[in-house]
Parts: structure tokens; sequence; C-alpha cells
């Protein structure tokens, strides 16, 4: 079974880090953290999302695509086509492990949407791009889109986080901000796609936990044309913020006061205006609330938040290090890579807990 | 002309060797089924007359009496059975059609019956509503916004206005007239007491009771009866009744009988005089007819009241719901086959119209397919009969419930479908001055808020079990419910999947 | 003190407190041992003309006639407001019935005595059975303001 024909709730480690000044680290890092929580995956999946990879293709859609049989490539191909400018293709270069087994092809596209093609859409362009990803992901069998942002990359597969690291070579890679994933799925899904991170444009996010609003989460979003295929936590939670934040127009703090709202009575003994605006947040989206266990971290162009549930039942911790900026899991995770902090502390559920580049506004 | 003796369907059954003849049967019993013979000491009673309401079994201090089925009996026959033979007869002896009251009685599935709720294990823990935040607050009406911000950068409140609950509980409609004073009155308090709502039915709103306004919805329905400009402002929301799940299609008929000088004056109709409601609104004939009216209701209440819009579920419920959806109506009531009434033909009530949990998941699944989900909340109702079928409504996609014959049960009634005789025992479904005492408000408030909280703590306990903490996200949430015994037909329509299909 | 109270609005004329008040009274665990084929005896009574109703009983009056005009010393009233009558002193003399404004206090059954509510304090019920078992909340026992 894969996923999308199972409703698959995991259990799962994350571990994200930020370096402020836009100082570019490998993946090495990330696959040394994630290690640590080798008891939190089982093997079955692990993934890294790094941002600012790319700086040669900066300004084009970096695809990344799994596919499982030639036919599937060759009507994905076409369908690219039609729809952008493929300024380079070719596979993304691997390095074979022993226990990393049954990969796809797996292939890398940097796009240009066709100029003539996106105006008479009459759609913005990210907007244009998002529909093409769910419409490959979607209707043609076989074939997958895992990572569709600019100058920034997903990397994911079946096996433990650090031989996907490995085998992804991830060590050659150069980012800002990287976020990664070991899975515990309660399936045992065989398939590439499913792994984490789950990303759409270059939104991306790592998620532990089940939630248990799910299926009300779920329907509603569907309601603005995104497809929950993967019946994953993961994938809704991202349409979630890519609605709230591309299309609503909301900020980071808002998304999180409508999917981690503060219970009524919280907010009621609130100050002026944050009372007034988490009211009306969860007045006016009242079917994104997330409920259940969950941890995720959000990673974006320019910066990486972390948040927990309302109630905070997964942990995560919050540590920083001169310019560098972690969330974790664990505490562990973040020590075996940066074993003196400047400080860390566990932020509240339903905290927001945002860092970015500096030159982006640098909050947190 | 001949008329046919019809044996009793019930007997009642005195315990000799208990009753002390303290007569309170004899006092207690509109219809005069009991009485005292001087000469033996003993009492007696004419089943003839017995409604099985049971107000003589319940206030017995002996309990000394008991109402069994009659055990008299046709010739056993599947097809005619005894209840079908009667009705032929009273047929044949009156030429009149039959009257019924309450909801539909006929063993038509339950589909509330056949839903299983679900549970967290280990992946998610279940959340202890004594120890966490429960949340069953929620708002109802439009959420359809775009976002958009004040100069200082602030989200701008673009809402239009919306009801808040405390409980995803209100009182559905019930008319002054159908039903007492003290009933309303009782529905009033509590719902002000509980942060819900009661709704006036067609009835008009009583001078005494507008100042329970802020927890009133007031209906506007085919006879217009007792609405004015008052009427509407003092209301927090304004229902247009369309049609009603216990006689879709039909109109009402509240008998003269009824008609008291204070009913009179609240529906601004003569005294005495039977109360007759158009089966349509003779100024809705098609969809864009509603149109006008929600903008009129609109228009004369200052775009600050959400107007409801309740339909009867029938076959195309689901097509008639997206068309009020597109209305500017804020909320649409659904009202299911089992719903209650004062009255109505028995064959209308027994035969019209389809289960509640069916029209519910319909209108929810085609309203999200049409994308407009948000532009309405849905309210369901008849029937609603406990906490649970509270929880499997809202996850098949309700915002909240009417309830309506459970509020009633809470007042004392016990479902003997006579209301349409005026003679209620329990002071409820009567304006019978001696018999509407019956009902001291300062008890039937408490026992409805009773219910509906300890309906709440059900419900939380329900959503802790499934760990979630708010409504909001049980809503649509139809992954956490099962079918059980159920065709593949009907796990279809309902969108659930079939009890053990872990997906 | 807490008193029995009428309220007159809600009582349906059932005279359920006159069986309840004589069983609570009566000595016996069972009802229908205690009251079947017996003229019964209580100390409340439900007065009616037409559609009006309501109960009637001992008020514990702050200044009770009745216990002025006690001629043995037998009607009292207590510190907790309770107007007791000692059958052992009372000598049947029916004053205190005749000078009850209320038509509260009313001869025994067995004779030589009166006959009151005392609150049920007399009997093993522990609270007023009549408030206890009137359907409709029509007698209620509460505190309120000081009777005149």
């Amino acid at each position: 079974m894969r996923e999308g024909e199972f409703r698959d709730p995991s259990g799962c480690a994350i571990v994200g880090v930020i370096d402020r000044s836009g100082k570019k680290m490998t993946g090495e890092g990330m696959i040394k953290a994630i290690e640590v929580m080798h008891d939190r995956s089982n093997g079955l999946g692990g993934g890294f999302a790094g941002y600012g990879i790319y700086p040669h293709y900066k300004d084009f859609y970096a695809f990344h695509l799994f596919f499982e049989t030639q036919k599937a490539q060759e009507e994905t191909e076409a369908f690219l086509k039609k729809h952008f400018e493929i300024v380079y293709a070719s596979e993304i270069q691997t390095r074979k492990l022993s226990a990393v087994q049954n990969e796809p092809v797996i292939f890398r596209y940097f796009l240009a949407p066709l100029p003539q093609k996106l105006s008479n859409s009459h759609l913005t362009e990210r907007e244009y791009v998002a529909r093409c990803v769910i419409r490959v992901n979607s209707e043609i069998g076989g074939a997958y889109v895992f990572s569709s942002g600019k100058n920034m990359g997903i990397f994911k597969g079946v096996g433990y986080p650090e031989d996907i690291g490995r085998f992804y070579r991830l060590e050659e890679y150069e980012g800002y901000a990287w976020t990664c994933h070991g899975r515990y799925p309660t399936n045992t899904p065989g398939w590439w796609g499913g792994a984490h991170p789950f990303g759409l444009l270059d939104l991306s996010v790592v998620h532990n936990g089940e939630i248990s609003s799910y299926d009300a989460n779920r329907r509603y979003m569907e309601m603005f044309g995104y497809k929950c295929t993967l019946q994953t936590d993961t994938e809704v939670i991202t349409y979630i913020i890519d609605y709230l934040v591309r299309r609503q127009g909301l900020t980071l703090e808002e998304v999180s006061h409508v999917i981690a709202a503060s219970f009524w009575s919280t907010i009621d003994r609130k100050e002026e205006p944050a009372r007034s605006q988490e009211a009306l947040l969860r007045r006016m989206f009242p079917s994104l609330l997330v409920t259940g266990p969950f941890s995720i971290i959000v990673g974006y162009t320019g910066g990486i938040m972390g948040l927990c549930d309302r109630l905070k039942l997964r942990s995560m911790i919050c540590a920083e290090k001169g310019d560098r900026a972690y969330l974790s899991s664990e505490e562990s995770a973040v020590r075996r890579i940066e074993p003196s902090l400047d400080k860390i502390y566990s932020p509240a559920g339903g905290e927001a807990v945002i860092y970015e580049l500096y030159h982006q506004g640098g909050r947190a | 002309m001949m008329q046919l003796y019809i044996r009793p369907d019930y007997e009642v059954i005195r315990n000799e060797a208990r009753c002390i003849a303290c007569r309170i049967c004899e006092r207690q019993c509109a219809n005069e089924v009991h009485s005292f013979d001087p000469e033996t000491g003993l009492m007696r009673s004419d089943e003839s007359k017995c409604v099985n309401c049971h107000r003589c079994v319940s206030l017995c201090p002996t309990h000394a009496l008991k109402i069994v089925k009659t055990d008299d009996t046709y010739r056993e026959n599947a097809n005619w059975e005894a209840q079908t033979i009667h009705e032929v007869y009273r047929q044949a002896n009156t030429g009149g059609v039959l009257l019924s009251s309450m909801g539909n009685p006929k063993p038509y599935p339950v589909f509330w019956d056949k839903l299983l709720i679900n549970a967290s294990q280990v992946t998610n823990p279940p959340i202890d509503p004594l120890r966490e935040p429960m949340e069953t607050q929620l708002y109802l009406g439009k959420r359809t916004v775009k976002a958009e911000r004040e100069e200082n950068g602030l989200l701008k409140d673009t809402l239009p206005p919306q009801l808040k609950l405390s409980v995803p509980i209100l009182f559905s409609a019930m008319s002054y007239g159908s039903i007492s004073y003290n009933a309303h009155e009782s529905l009033a308090r509590a719902a002000e007491a509980l942060g819900t709502y009661y709704n006036t039915g067609e009835g008009g709103l009583h001078k005494d009771f507008y100042k329970y306004g802020k927890n009133t919805i007031v209906q506007v329905a085919s006879g217009r009866f007792g609405v004015h400009k008052e009427y509407l402002e003092t209301a927090a929301a304004i229902e247009i009744k369309m049609g009603q799940g216990a006689k879709p299609g039909i109109g009402g008929h509240l008998p003269g009988g009824k008609i008291s000088e204070d009913v009179s004056k609240t529906r601004m109709i003569p005294q005495g005089v039977d109360a007759i409601s158009p089966a349509p609104h003779h100024d809705i004939y098609s969809i864009e007819d509603l149109k006008q009216l929600v903008d009129s209701l609109k228009e004369a209440t200052e775009y600050k009241k959400p107007i409801i819009v309740k339909i009867a579920a029938v076959h195309n419920a689901a097509a008639i719901a997206s068309g009020i959806a597109r209305s500017g109506a804020d909320i649409i009531a659904i009202d299911g086959f089992r719903g209650g009434t004062g009255a109505a033909p028995t064959r209308i009530r027994d035969n019209v119209g389809i289960p509640i949990e069916m029209a519910l998941a319909q209108i929810d699944t085609r309203l999200r397919e049409e994308g407009i989900r948000d532009n309405v909340s849905i309210l369901v109702g008849g029937s609603v009969r406990s906490s649970a079928d509270v929880v499997k409504a809202i996850a098949l996609g309700a915002d909240a419930c009417y309830i309506g014959t459970a509020a009633l049960l809470a007042l004392g009634c016990h479902l003997c479908r006579s209301c349409h005789t005026g003679k209620c025992n329990w002071g409820i479904a009567t304006q019978r001055p001696d018999l509407v005492k019956r009902l001291n408000p300062d008890l039937g408030y408490e026992r409805l808020v009773n219910l509906v909280s300890a309906w709440k703590h059900e419900i939380e306990e329900m959503m802790g079990g499934m760990g979630i903490n708010s409504l909001e996200a049980l809503r649509g949430n139809r992954l956490m419910l099962r079918g059980i015994g159920l065709t593949d037909t009907e796990l279809r329509l309902l969108g659930v999947r079939y009890a053990g299909d872990s997906l | 003190m807490k008193r029995i109270y009428v309220k007159e609005q809600w009582c349906l004329g059932c005279h359920l407190c006159e069986y309840e008040c004589a069983y609570a009274n009566s000595g016996i665990a069972d009802m229908v041992r205690a009251l079947k084929g017996k003229a019964i005896h209580p100390r409340v009574r439900v007065e009616d003309a037409g559609e009006v109703h309501f109960a009637v009983n001992c008020r514990h009056c702050t200044d009770p006639v009745c216990v002025q005009s006690c001629i043995s010393g037998a009607l009292t009233k207590g510190e907790d407001g309770i107007v007791r009558i000692d059958k052992q002193k009372c000598v049947g003399c029916l004053t205190c019935v005749l000078v009850c404004p209320y038509g509260a206090v009313l001869p025994s059954p067995e004779g030589h005595a009166a006959m009151k509510c005392q609150l049920c304090t007399d009997n093993t019920m522990g609270e007023p059975n009549c408030v206890k078992h009137c359907p409709n909340g029509a007698i209620v026992y509460e505190e309120r303001e000081a009777m005149q």
C-alpha cells in the first residue's frame, strides 16, 4: 500500500536550523542531529529540506520528481513542456547504500512558467505553479513532484533519515536553513513520495504527531482546490499554511492563532488588540483549527517556524547560538551539533517561534 | 350511521392491593379516565378515554397503576395490523383525515444508531475534560470572508453577524399556542441560563418574553402570525420557516380551542378561530423569491441579525440547500422526517420526507463540492435524541442541533402524541389554565438546564476520547464515524466507512 | 427560620400532600399499609374553591396565638422557632383549634388532643414530606424575611 490509499498517523523526530546571517551550512549537520534521535524513527521514512541551495538557479522553480515508470516520466515531461520552459533537467546524484533500497528514478528540473500560458490562465505565477504540481500529483500515475520551490529543495525517501541524507549526498549542498524529519509510521508504506518533508512551492513542513482534526481540516481545504492525495497530516497542514499565507495574506503569527488557536477562555483574558484579533481569526477560520498532538517546523524562503499544538502534547525545544537558531524534538539533537548554546527553552503550546534571516526582519 | 366499536389500544391496570383510593389519578386526568365509586370505595377507570400519557402512573403515590398494551387481538395479519384496521374503521366512522402529533413513530431505520464514534489509542492521546479545557463554544452564521486589513495592519472584522452559543444545542421552534405559556417561559429561561437560543415558532412572541430577546430566535412563517417590527428587532436571529420535518409540504393548523385571549393577542388573530398557515409562503414560489424575503428581513433589521432558513428534509434537500446558501441566508436549518409537531395529518407525518442523517450528509457534501459551505452554518433537528446523536450530527457536518422532542420530554412530556387534543395533562401542549399551571417554569427551566448540561458533559467526554478539544475540529470530521449494518449505498450517501475499515 | 410556604399559583389541588403527610405521621413504613382503607388525618389541608387551590399547614407564627391560649402548657414555641405540641400535656380543650387564624391546628383523631404540623421533626422523614412530594413545586421549605 502507498500513501493516499490509507490514513497514516505517525510518530516522528524533527529538527531544523537557520543561520540568520545567511551563512551557508552543508546538510551534514542535520544528518548528525537526526541520527541522535534514531529511536524516534523506524526506518520507514526520512527527509530534508534545504533553503538557499540553488543560488545559480534561484529564479527558477526547482521541481524534484519521483518516477516509477518510463511512461510516467514521458507523460510528465510532456506536461511540463506544455506549461514551462525547462531550463535544466537531470537525474539527482545519489550514493548507493545498502540501507536505502528500491529507490525510484529521481529527477530535478529547473522551470520557468511559459509567459503566454501564464497570462492566459489569469492566475498569479505561484498559483499557476501550485496548480501544475497538484495536477501532476493527482493525475499522472507513477509520477510525483515532491519539491517545487525556488532556491530550495526537498530530499526524502524510505529509510532512516541519516541514511537518506547520505544517499542524497547532502554534505555536498549548502544552505542557510535546513529542516529534517525521521519517520515512525504505523503502517508499512514502501513509497518514497510518502516520506517527509511535505512541500508546496517554497513551503515545507515536517511534523510529529497525529492530529485528530484531520478530516475536518481536509474536507475544508478541498473546497479550495487542494487535493489531499496522501492522506497524511503533514500534507493537510502544509496546504492550510499555504492557503492562509499565500491566498488569505495572513502572517505566520496569525496562522498560528488559527491552527493552534488559544482557548476562548485564554483569549478573553488577553489585552486588546490581541483579544479581538485572535477571536476574529477563530471566527473566520474555525475549520482550520488543528487539534491533537503535533509539533511542526515550517520552512520557507528566509525563515523557519516552530509550532506545537495548543495543549503542547509533543515536545519541542528552541535554541540559539550566535547567528544560528535551532528547533528540535529533543535537546540532544541540537547538543550533538552545537554543544554550547547561548539560550535554550521550550515554547508554550500554540506559541509560534519564528527565526528569519536578519535582512528579512530577523525575528526572534 | 353504524359506528364500529374500536377497542382501546391500552388498558389501565390498577393493583387493588396497592390502591389507597386517594383519587389523585382522578383529579389529574383531564381525559376523565378515573373515577371514584363511593358505594364500593374503589377507583374505576375507563380506558377508552386514556391517551397513555402516564400522568396518573407518575403521580400515584403507591405506584398502583400501570398502562399496558391490550392483548385483545384480531386474527394475526402482518399486512393488516390492528392499527391499520383501526384507522380504516375510524375513517369509515367519521370521513375525516387522521390527525396525529409528535414525530413519526414508524420503524424506519435510525441512522444515528448505525454510526459508531472513534476514540484515541496510543498514536494520539485521549483528553480528559475534567483536567483539560474542552471547548463547546461556537458561532453560527456566514464565514465567507477575504482577510482585509486596516491601515494599521490589523485584520478588519468584515464578518456578518453571527450567533454565539456555549453549547451546540438550541431549542427548536415550538409556537406559543401549540405549547403553553409556561412551556415557553421554561424554554426561554433555560436558553438564557445555558447561553443558547430557543425559537418562538410561528406563534409570535408574548410580551412577557421580550426580555429574553437576546436568546430568542423568532420565526417568520407562511401565516406571518405575530410578525411586526418590534418582534423582529427584539430577536437575536430570524428564522424563515419554509417547511417542517413532521409535515413537509403542508401548512399548519392550530385549532380555535387553543386560541386563548393571550394567544390571540400574541398571534394578532381573532380569539377562538382556527389559525391556518398556508402550505407555501404566498410570496415565495421560487428560490429568487426567498432571496427577496431574506433581503427584506435584513433590511428591516439593519443587517444586524443572522437569517435562518428552515426546510424539511426532502428528496432534493441538497439542491435546495445549495440555492439557500446563495440566497443571502446565514444559516440553514434542516428538519428531519422524525421531527415533532403539535398536529399533523397522520399520513403526511408517517410517509413524507427523509431521515435527517441522510439530508445532513448530502447537504454538507454538496455545499463543500460547490465551495459554498462557509456561506451558511447548518442546524439540524428532527430527531436528535441524545448527546451521541449531537456528536454524530456534528461529525457528519452540522454546526449545531435543534432539540424539540427531547426538550419536551425534559418538561414532562410522555410522548402520548395527543397534543392536537389540547388536553395535555403535563401542562405543555395545552392552553387550558388548570392544565397549563401543571408546568411550573421554575422546575421546567431547571430540568431543561439539567438535560443540556448533562449532554454537554457527555459531548465533552466523547470529544476528549477522540482527542479533540474543540467542536470546530469535530465539525465535518467524518473519519471519526464508522457505519454498522449499512449498505454500500447508505455508506456512500453518509460519506462514512464501514466499522473495521481502518483506512 | 425555614418555614413551609405555599405558592398558590402552582398548587394543582391534587391533594397528594395530604396523603404524604398522613403517611409521614403514621409511623408505618409502608404507605399502602399506612393508608389503605383508612380515613386520613393529615396536618396539611388543601383548600379548593373552583380553580383556586392551596395547601394550608402551620405557619409557625413569630408570636403564636395557639401557644398563648394553651391552658395546659402543651403548646410551646421552641428556640428553633417550631411550634410543637406535647400530647402528654394536652387536655383536649381544643382552644388552640378555635384560635388558630389559619385553621392549621386540628383535633387529633384519637381524641383528647390536638395535632399540628411540626415540619416532620416528629417523624422519621427528616424533611417535610409534603414539600418533597409536591409534583409542581407549589410547597416549598425555605428561609424568607421574617414573617409578620
